[in-house]
């Protein structure tokens, strides 16, 4: 067997999500190769060379590439990883954007978000917002999969010495063009990798009042997110949106503020290790998940808890 | 313009699923159904389209159990002017849905197609992506606005660090992400009204497409449930019992 994964970057730096995938490609077995694809995108491969379990870096580097436009992506995956027994990518919105179309090229069905590997054509996923888990088996030929990171411990960033090797396949599909991003910047950990997660939710009432939650972020090293209702009354950017259709997370701790606790919500982050929820209603769902309720009025309980923290941190 | 929007009936959002105890699966048994939230969207930005003078035609295409057709009917009622039925008892999964609405798209040649980015019951996220490659088209994914102009639509994506907007060639896919627009209802006249409203029925067949699954689900188990933990009188303990119990700060 061998096994494609596509890295996840930025160009410049190597995602940890990259370094799961790795670790969900040494579960199946087999020799994994890693597609570094972008633009001015060395640094990338080479990291990617050094993460443990790699053989080859295979890097494409293009113009084309530079925004990982899945149009451009999908033919270019499809073309290399059809040597390949499987070609796994994280189920971020990358990955989700242009594997499908990878698989579609190749005629073969796609594995979504896959939580264990069973064996090397059997793989475990959530359905139905994580209400239920299903065992599928594959029975194409090659075998695309996106990969949940937060499932899989990532292997060793360090230790590897994998080949580099450049490829010269340019795919320009011509069919999409870059026009613009706004991407949020923050000096805070990564909301799908920290280890620590503050959310907010409707019950913060507006944005201003997610500052609070930003204190006693900063104050653990954690990452803000977020409800779709905080999300969808503009409180908040959409990328701090934690849940079925935002971000999985599954940190050490989770603290839910004023989040009641929907299913699609806790689809996102009930693999946390510990649950923290603040909510004045007693009776709110997000009570059944939680390793730790405080009923209170969030106003009062988020100003106390930046107190008690700069005690003890 | 013509405009494509597909919808799919799924268990309705609010439902609480249930596993079978047999493992094989979730039990849909007399369990409300609903368009897809994700379709819903899907609709309601071509019949925006459609008042702002883009889109001339909406068709709503459905794959599907023969009572597809209420969802076929909702989004008429919504404001979509014709239907297509694909009718099929048998599971329909994301490449093979590519594929029939790929022969949909053949047929009735839109200049945008419009689907949810996802559906609530696979979670796949994939339908869209497949289609746009098998009909080489560009797409435009997890949409948060969309604008057409000329022969292009630009789409202001929903992605992991913020938005990202592209510019498609048309024809083109979109799939609608939660932020898109907000659907509206239907009126009672329109539900009437819908009723009379053509609405195509063929099979895979007809299409010529082959819906064997690649996919076996070997087995459907309810998730690890998580107890309920303590409630803590107050905001102390609860940093004591991060830091000295779960050991978490
Ligand atoms: C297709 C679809 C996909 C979805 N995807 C997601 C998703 O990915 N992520 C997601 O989060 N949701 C998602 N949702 C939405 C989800 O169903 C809920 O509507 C949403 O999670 C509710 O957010 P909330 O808990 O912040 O708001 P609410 O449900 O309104 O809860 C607010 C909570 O704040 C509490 N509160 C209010 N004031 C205070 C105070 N002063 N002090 C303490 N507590 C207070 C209230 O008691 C209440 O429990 C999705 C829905 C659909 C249909």
């Amino acid at each position: 067997m061998s096994i494609l994964v596509i890295a996840e970057h930025d160009n410049s730096s190597l995602k940890q999500a990259t370094l799961n995938v790795v670790a969900a490609a040494k579960a199946i077995g087999g020799d994994i190769d890693v597609l570094v694809a972008g633009e001015n995108c060395g640094a990338v491969a080479e990291a990617a060379a050094k993460a443990e379990g790699v053989n080859k870096v295979l890097v494409a580097d293009n113009a084309a590439y530079g925004h990982f436009l899945g149009e451009n992506l999908g033919e270019l995956v499809a073309e290399v990883g059809k040597g390949y027994s499987h070609i796994l990518a994280a189920a971020g919105t990358v990955g989700k954007d242009f594997m499908p179309r990878v698989a579609a090229l190749l005629d073969v069905a796609q594995v979504s978000d896959i939580m264990r590997v069973e064996s090397e054509d059997t793989f475990v996923r959530p359905i139905y917002a994580g209400n239920a888990i299903a065992t599928v088996k594959s029975s194409d030929s090659i075998k695309v999969v996106t990969v949940r990171p937060t499932a899989f411990d990532p292997v060793a960033a360090e230790g590897g010495s994998a080949a580099v090797e450049q490829l010269d396949v340019v795919k320009d599909a011509g069919l999409s063009q870059f026009v613009s991003e706004e991407l949020a910047k923050s000096d805070r950990p990564e909301l799908a990798s920290a280890g620590i997660v503050v959310s907010g939710g409707r019950g913060m009432q507006n944005g201003d009042n997610f500052k609070m939650l930003e204190q006693v972020a900063d104050l653990m090293g954690a990452a803000v997110g977020a409800s779709r209702a905080a999300v969808d009354a503009g409180f908040v950017p959409n990328d701090m949106q934690v849940g079925q259709t935002g971000k999985i997370v599954a940190p050490q701790l989770y603290i839910a503020v004023g989040i009641s606790g929907a299913i699609q919500h806790l689809a996102g982050m009930s693999d946390s290790k510990v649950i923290v929820a603040i909510n004045k209603d007693e009776e709110a769902p997000i009570f059944q998940v939680a390793d730790y309720g405080l009923v209170a009025d969030l106003f009062e309980a988020v100003p106390q808890l930046e107190e008690e923290l700069k005690k003890v941190l | 313009m013509k405009v494509l929007v597909a919808v799919k009936r799924v268990i309705d959002y609010n439902v609480k699923v249930r596993v079978k105890p047999d493992n094989t699966g979730v039990d849909l048994a007399n369990v409300k159904m609903a368009m897809n939230p994700f379709c819903e969207i899907a609709v309601e930005e071509a019949v925006r389209l459609k008042e702002k003078g883009v889109a001339s035609e909406i068709v709503v295409v459905s794959i599907g159990p023969k009572a597809s057709q209420e969802q076929i009917r909702t989004a008429l009622a919504l404001g979509a002017d014709r239907g297509i039925h694909v009718e099929t008892d048998e599971e329909v999964q994301s490449l093979e849905a590519a594929k029939l609405l790929k022969a949909v798209v053949e047929k009735e040649e839109p200049k945008l197609v419009i689907l949810g980015k996802q559906s609530i019951d696979s979670d796949n996220n994939q339908t869209g992506q497949m289609l746009a490659a098998l009909t080489g088209m560009g797409q435009g994914t997890f949409a948060s606005e969309v604008v057409v102009e000329g022969d292009k639509v630009n789409v202001t994506r929903e992605v992991d660090g913020g938005l990202m907007t592209v510019a498609l060639n048309l024809p083109a896919v979109v799939t609608t992400d939660l932020r898109l627009n907000e659907p509206r209802y239907a009126s009672l006249p329109n539900i009437m009204k819908a009723k009379k409203k053509p609405l195509d029925n063929m099979s895979p067949a007809d299409l010529g497409v082959d819906i064997a699954p690649r996919l076996s689900t070997l087995k459907v188990e309810a998730p690890a449930s998580r107890q309920a933990g303590v409630k803590v009188a107050d905001v102390a303990e609860l940093v004591d019992k991060l830091k000295n119990e779960a050991k978490v700060i």
